[in-house]
């Protein structure tokens, strides 16, 4: 058995410095968002440090129940700290410990929450310039403003529906232009995709994408969709039972996960390239025959266990055929898991039996195959 | 013949016949509420019926009414809202007390509520002897008593119905517009009441019939002095003695306000405010 399994389970930097993990924290002057998060509630506690500098955005992945929401309340100061403290640009927003509690209201965090929350009785624009006014700007300063970020998600033509009569992709749209237009130093997405269908999940994501690389300040996105986080997110903390599991680049822990959670959620082939038909050259190296044609930038997406392995060239079906080096395997629960290197790098899942059959160590060279129609393919 | 064999069939469609012994009970029941009031339309002197409704007397009595129980409603809405909201969204201890206390008039026999008034503003009261030494000023056996006994005995409806409303929003709406800055009040004013307005409204309907109808705290507090105090009510039971056609006529009054309101509570937007939590859905 090649590579292992790492043991430690507790908090850490996956890679080292050098790679880059470190810039996403936030620095010692205290820029960006610094969160111990202690919240003792029942019989549930969450115990999480989050930091995020200014510019990132941290993704936090995690089962139902994990804490997500409590994290995300906590930070906005829906839900008091029972211990830890949260300060923002070296400002404390609560410190139960010597007593200092900053209100959601003048807090500079702005909330898309799940179910958006957008208020029924009033149409997208007063939604949108409801921070504002809440802030003390004059009616039509913000309208203005409101109707600029309206037209800036692509919604010009809906300023006047009332949230009823909006699809829930532009529920979510409404969304973000309420929580960007207050010009917030801390964004906070709580599980922004989850309410809509997976044909709207994919534009909107790669909208989302977009705002969020404009978007200046620091951005904690909750999620328990793995392809949302890796996709939407520069560094990646995996909260489990109230505690930080893993942390760092999301590349990094979807190759090696320390966790059976992570493994199984966050384990994804997920490539970026530039497809052109049905082809998408990847920027890992290599090329990618894909199942739905797309064009420009896009993700492509597979499981491990689409992937299949041969000790010489397959013939047949399968599209996609690279060879690779094997670089590790582990087993989990019914499969093992092969990891290789090669252009691109690439997860494979595969029987016990199959490995035996393979007779694969750790240096070897296989040959690795994906079906086209096993590809998802993600505007970017 | 799908026609007619759907007929039978719908006709079929409620069972087994139920029991008489709960069948008969429930006619009597139905009869003992409607065959009162059929009696009060069947009755009434319907020919000279401009004539009652445009006597003085008349006139005054209705004129008193609409702005005792007006005046009585805004009192209601003013103190009863905030006073439903810190029900419904403020923790403190003993909240469930207080919620019981306010409801006291609800079941209160009214005469009960207008002695306790005399008690606590008339002349001699432990408030009222202060307003008169300070002021001058003395409550009872004006019209100002009628709207203090109106608003005393009318204001659980709208607390009740407001606080219902509040507690089925869902108040993470409020959290959402806190967390865009809005202060408390903001927050109230632009979120709180607009998702609530259809309990309010309700609230307002029930308070302002209630008020109209007040006879028991009224009479006891603010007495029965024509175009002061005399009141619909009160001028229907002292109409019954000298006048009885112009009893019957006051009461069709009151019980075509009481319709009015019974249409506008089944109206869409009062009733979905009582069945269940406004528009939040």
């Amino acid at each position: 058995m090649g590579g292992g399994r790492p043991h430690g389970r507790g908090v850490g930097v996956v890679s080292g410095p050098a790679d880059g993990v470190a810039s996403g924290r936030v620095d010692d002057d205290g820029a960006g968002l610094r969160a111990s998060l202690r919240v003792a509630w029942g019989g549930f506690a969450l115990d999480a440090d989050l930091d995020v500098a200014p510019g990132r955005v941290l993704a936090v992945l995690g089962p139902n129940g994990a804490g997500k929401t409590t994290a995300l309340r906590a930070i906005a100061g829906l839900t008091p700290l029972t211990g830890g403290a949260v300060a923002h640009d070296g400002e404390v927003w609560d410190d139960p410990a010597v007593g200092v509690f900053v209100p959601p209201a003048d807090r500079a965090a702005a909330t898309v929450f799940q179910d958006y929350l957008l208020f029924p009785h009033l149409d997208a624009l007063e939604n949108v310039a409801f921070g504002l006014r809440a802030r003390g700007v004059g009616r039509q300063e913000a309208r203005r403003r409101a109707a600029e970020w309206l037209e800036r998600v692509g919604l010009a033509d809906h300023t006047r529906a009332r949230p009823g009569e909006l699809s829930g992709g532009q529920q979510q749209r409404v969304a973000l232009a309420r929580a960007l237009v207050t010009s917030p130093r801390v964004l906070l997405l709580d599980e922004p995709l989850a309410a809509l269908d997976a044909a709207t999940r994919a534009d909107v994501r790669a909208d989302l994408r977009r705002h969020l690389a404009g978007f200046a300040g620091a951005t904690v996105l909750v999620t328990h969709d793995p392809l949302d986080a890796m996709i939407l997110a520069d560094d990646l903390a995996v909260l489990e039972g109230g505690r930080v599991t893993q942390r760092g680049a999301p590349a990094d822990v979807a190759r090696a996960p320390r966790t059976d959670y992570v493994a199984r959620l966050a384990g994804l082939n997920l490539y970026r390239g530039v497809a052109d038909g049905g082809r998408v050259r990847l920027a890992a190296g290599g090329e990618i025959v894909v199942g739905h044609p797309a064009r420009g930038e896009v993700f492509v997406a597979f499981s491990p266990g689409a992937v299949a392995l041969y000790r010489t060239p397959p013939d047949g079906s399968p599209r996609n055929v690279w060879r690779g080096r094997v670089v590790g395997a582990e087993h989990r629960g019914d499969t093992v898991r092969v990891r290789l290197d090669g252009a691109p790098p690439v997860l494979a899942d595969i029987t016990p039996a199959a490995l035996a059959d393979l007779r694969l160590g750790v240096g070897d060279e296989v040959w690795a195959a994906v079906k086209a129609n096993e590809t998802d393919v993600y505007p970017a | 013949m799908p026609g007619s064999s759907s007929r039978s069939a719908r006709r079929r469609a409620p069972g087994p016949r139920p029991p008489a012994l709960l069948l008969v009970p429930a006619a009597l029941g139905l009869g003992f509420l409607l065959l009162p009031l059929a009696a009060l339309v069947l009755r009434a002197p319907w020919g000279d019926l401009a004539r009652h409704l445009t006597s003085p007397q008349a006139g005054e009595a209705l004129r008193l009414s609409l702005v005792s129980a007006s005046a009585a409603t805004v009192v209601c809405v003013v103190l009863g809202v905030p006073l439903a909201w810190v029900l419904a969204r403020v923790p403190f201890r003993g909240r469930a007390l207080v919620r019981a206390l306010v409801t006291v008039p609800l079941v209160l026999p009214p005469v009960v509520g207008g002695v306790a008034l005399l008690l606590l503003l008339g002349r001699r009261g432990l408030v009222g002897r202060h307003l008169d030494a300070w002021f001058g000023v003395s409550l009872p056996f004006t019209t100002a008593a009628v709207v203090v006994a109106e608003a005393f005995v009318a204001m659980p409806f709208l607390v009740v119905a407001v606080e219902g409303a509040l507690r089925g929003a869902d108040p993470r709406f409020e959290e959402a517009a806190a967390s865009l800055g809005a202060s408390r009040w903001t927050t109230f004013r632009r979120v709180t009441l607009p998702m609530v307005a259809p309990g309010v409204a309700a609230g307002t309907v029930l308070c302002f019939a209630r008020a109209l109808g007040e006879f028991g705290a009224t009479i006891t507090f603010a007495g029965n002095f024509p175009g002061v105090t005399r009141t619909m009510p009160i001028a229907v039971y002292l109409a019954l003695e000298t006048d009885p056609d112009a009893a019957v006529v006051l009461s069709l009054v009151l019980l075509a306000a009481s319709v009015a309101v019974l249409v506008a509570l089944r109206g869409r937007w009062v009733a979905a405010a009582l069945t269940g939590g406004g528009s939040a859905s």
